[in-house]
């Protein structure tokens, strides 16, 4: 007779479904929150470098995410725009990914319009480009030869806030929003370690691990990994209830669920050995 | 009903005919799927014909001033040369485009991306063991001894035997650790799209329902 173990070792995946799916609704629906200490993670690096900056700096803040990864990315990016902006840094906005412009749209506007920032003069976005690494190794030769006019066909140089910025030496900090490549690998490689930008970011939490390689170097100031790191930096900049904060109850629930049934199944597979069942 | 709402409910059924695979294929998962593949077959070739041909290429050829920059005349012709592969008599063509494509990649990357991650992961590999506090000497050791150790499992041209074995034993256990680490990361990552499907579900898509009915909300 089968024990517990190998009862459950053998449960229907569609009730895991079903039970990872309560683990996440049933916290959605009761607005349960859970605390989120910030410790000495890459995520207060990049936090602490950004709050370092003096007020009227540059930042090139690149959207490289469409929205299939929104529901790691946005979040950090309404924060790290709302740090900047409450900062009076600027911010010149681009994207690597097509629709990442349209997302960091969004952001920009939103953020800059309930801090009253002005287009042009605090903030613009310069849309997307093709080229990936090849097309960053040209902004370190001229912005305005790839980007001769903003999202909007603004021409170059009837945008205030561009005036004194030509090349990536005119900013003080490249943030990338990073779903994949091209992204923060590219940011790294080409402006980083070749024209000497410092380079920070954020990115999914899949990508996340194979980036912290670039933290021990100090190839990058500090990094936001997944729906962890955007509730680090909503915590940091003190934005109440953010859409990654109140992602963290579901998903520390989730987890626990997960991490239950993979030791019910090691304990059913164990159990399976010790009869003969299994090599 | 307005706009919003529409494209709201159209996201919401959408997304449940794509969940209704975890119970098993039906045909609401295979109509969402065909309609998305479609959707983004559509979407993209518009989307690079307006967002990459016409500003980096045709627009350079015919600047808006007036004029004919022949230079541009040349890029067009080895795009043409890539869809070649098409018609098997003239499919040689396209190797030229590639061939230019490759040659111009590894010529902008290979050195940066052997700077960026070899030499300078290399470098950061060389640590005093000595210096700085107990848990900056522990960390630098578990790192040196991680690296060198992960090296030596992947030298297979001596047996896996004695100190050397050991020291395998050893890689293997670390690269272990780093793929429990990154199947925690990928299990986040997937959660989190779980948790911003169902924060639209529940938060956007649930409260037009009453709307809808007249129920007021």
């Amino acid at each position: 007779m089968a024990s517990i173990f190998e009862k459950l070792g053998n449960t229907d995946r569609r009730i895991i479904f079903i039970l990872i799916a309560l683990a996440v609704i049933i916290p959605i629906i009761t607005h349960l929150t859970f605390p989120n200490p910030v410790g000495a993670e890459p995520s207060r690096d990049m936090y602490e470098y950004v709050d370092a900056m003096p007020s009227g700096c540059n930042v090139l803040l690149s959207f490289d995410y469409d929205p299939s990864t929104m529901p790691e990315l946005q979040p950090m990016a309404v924060a790290i725009v709302t740090h900047l902006m409450n900062k009076d840094i600027n911010i010149v906005g681009m994207a690597l990914w097509p629709q990442g412009a349209s997302l960091g749209q969004e952001v920009m506007s939103s953020v800059a319009d309930s801090l009253g920032k002005v287009q042009y003069e605090d903030w613009c976005n310069l849309g997307y480009k093709t080229g990936g690494g090849i097309m960053i190794v040209r902004l370190g030769s001229s912005m305005s030869a790839v980007f001769p006019t903003d999202r909007d066909n603004l021409p170059w140089e009837e945008i205030p806030m561009l005036e004194y910025i030509s090349d990536l030496s005119s900013f003080d900090l490249v943030i990338s929003l990073s779903a994949g490549d091209p992204g923060i690998p590219a940011w790294v490689m080409m402006a980083g370690d070749r024209f000497g930008v410092p380079v920070g970011g954020g990115c999914t939490a899949v990508s996340a691990p194979q980036f912290y390689t670039y933290l021990q170097t100090g190839q990058m100031v500090g990094m936001l990994g997944g729906l962890k790191g955007a509730a680090d930096y909503e915590t940091l900049v003190g934005i109440e209830g953010g859409p990654a904060v109140r992602g963290m109850a579901p998903q520390s629930v989730a987890h626990l669920v997960i991490m239950l049934f993979i030791v019910i199944g090691n304990v059913a597979y164990l159990s399976e050995k010790k009869k003969g069942g299994r090599g | 009903m307005n706009w919003e709402i529409l494209g709201i409910w159209l996201g919401a059924l959408v997304t449940l005919c794509l969940y209704s695979f975890l119970y098993r294929d039906n045909p609401f998962y295979k109509f969402a799927e065909h309609l998305f593949v479609g959707m983004s077959a559509g979407y993209w070739v518009i989307y690079t014909i307006e967002n990459v041909l016409k500003p980096n290429w045709w627009q350079q050829m015919f600047p808006e001033g007036g004029g004919f920059n022949w230079v541009w005349v040349i890029p067009g012709i080895f795009a043409l040369f890539m869809l070649a592969r098409i018609i098997p008599k003239i499919a040689g063509l396209s190797r030229m485009a590639l061939g230019m494509i490759i040659g111009a990649g590894a010529g902008l990357n290979m050195v940066a991306f052997f700077q960026t991650n070899a030499m300078a992961q290399v470098k950061g590999t060389i640590l005093s063991l000595s210096s700085g506090g107990v848990w900056d000497i522990f960390s630098n050791i578990v790192l040196v001894v991680g690296v060198v150790s992960g090296l030596v499992y992947f030298f297979f041209s001596k047996a896996h035997t004695g100190i050397f074995g050991k020291a395998a034993n050893v890689g293997i256990t670390i690269l272990m650790i780093a793929f429990g680490a990154s199947f925690g990361y990928t299990i986040m990552a997937r959660i989190s799209l779980l948790i911003g499907r169902c924060q639209f579900l529940l938060e956007d898509w649930l409260p037009t329902i009453p709307r809808l009915l007249g129920l007021g909300g």
